[in-house]
């Protein structure tokens, strides 16, 4: 079994692993342990990045302010993680209704690679209609990334291929642009509508 | 060496095998519950099956790998997500299961990974799977597709 692991996933895999896990030491409990406010997203008003959305719109953090906003980072060749998030979302918006239609759902890929604005538009066909895809170039991505305080990492596997690892937290916006909290890959379904109604309300509040 | 046996259609499906070499006896002990998978978009990309894997009888039993048609490589992996959130997949460890103990692959956490998919996944079908015992049993489930957003087995 350990022999296989190595073989599948190839030194580089394994390197990348290895790197993976020192970084989480830097961040967690070594000299980068986060000051709390340094992780926090930036308002979407002091980002900058330039993506195309999976019907061909230019589109940026500026498209997003004037609504609360979900922001989700993931990839189409994701087996697990991305699919299990994007039904979770949609189930949340089930549950909010008529609501959900106020707010943007956004799922920006962090494999533009592969993700070109037509596997975008095919993937996100099959959840929930509110969701949209971004993609664009790598530097573009990158930036977006950055401004989210989020990561990924190409992790190479055997064959050639290569998957990604990143970050799976869903990003809460109020209508303008400030993060109101985000929702864990692991919260249970009860706590993440109530904070998506949050999101919902601070709009309410912010517009009277 | 190992008969394979299939039940086609059923959600919940036990097989037992035979075995040619029993180094530990128990992998005739045990039931796979609750198969499901999604569907996928054509075959470039990886699939994932759940379902929970329960011991009944009275020894311990160790799952070391999967075998199936439909992916040259299937693999057991574990995602995990960090105290920052960043999630990663990674092949698990050989997964042992006491006596009386159950197992689940459940989105999050153990998957049964298809890598190198031979056929596209295509929701309303199914495929089988054999897995894989330390004392040289195969116990082979067929595990229905679902949509894409498929949450669970009942869905
Ligand atoms: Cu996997």
């Amino acid at each position: 079994m350990q022999r296989r692991h190595v073989v599948q996933y190839g030194a580089a895999g394994v390197g990348a692993v290895a790197l993976m896990l020192g970084v989480g030491w830097w961040r967690v409990d070594g000299p980068g342990a986060p000051k709390p406010a340094g992780q926090r997203p930036l308002p979407l008003s002091a980002m900058d990045f330039r993506l195309t959305d999976h019907e061909g719109n230019k589109v940026g953090p500026e498209t997003l302010i004037g609504r609360p906003t979900m922001v989700f980072f993931g990839f189409t060749y994701c087996p697990e993680v991305c699919p299990t998030t994007l039904s979770d979302i949609s189930g949340w918006l089930e549950d909010l209704g008529d609501d959900a239609a106020r707010m943007n759902v956004v799922f920006i890929t962090v494999d533009p690679e592969r993700d070109t604005a037509e596997a975008m538009a095919e993937y996100v066909g099959y959840f929930h209609p509110a969701i949209r895809g971004w993609t664009g170039p790598e530097d573009q991505i990158s930036r977006a990334v950055e401004a989210f305080r989020a990561s990924y990492e190409r992790v190479p596997t055997e064959g050639g291929d290569y998957t990604m690892n990143h970050t799976a937290s869903v990003f809460l916006f109020d209508a303008k642009g400030e993060l109101v909290t985000m929702i864990d890959y692991h919260e249970p379904r009860e706590f993440a509508v109530p904070k998506i109604r949050r999101a919902l309300t601070e709009d309410v509040e912010g517009a009277t | 060496m190992t008969k394979l046996t299939y039940i086609n259609g059923l959600p919940l499906v036990l097989l037992l095998s035979g075995m040619s070499t029993p180094a530990f006896a128990g992998s005739e002990d045990v039931v796979v519950e609750n198969a499901w998978s999604r569907a996928s978009i054509g075959v470039n990309r990886p699939g994932a099956a759940y379902m929970t894997v329960r011991n009944t009888g009275e020894d311990t039993i160790t799952l070391t790998g999967l075998t199936t048609p439909l992916a040259v490589m299937p693999q057991i992996h574990e995602t995990k997500t960090n105290a920052d959130g960043v999630s990663s997949m990674a092949p698990a460890d050989e997964i042992t299961i006491e006596p009386g103990q159950s197992v689940a692959l459940e989105p999050g956490g153990l998957h049964a990974m298809l890598m190198k998919l031979q056929n596209p996944m295509i929701e309303g079908e199914t495929f089988p799977l054999t897995l894989t015992f330390s004392d040289g049993g195969e116990v082979t489930v067929e595990v229905p597709i679902l949509g894409i957003a498929a949450r669970g087995p009942e869905s």
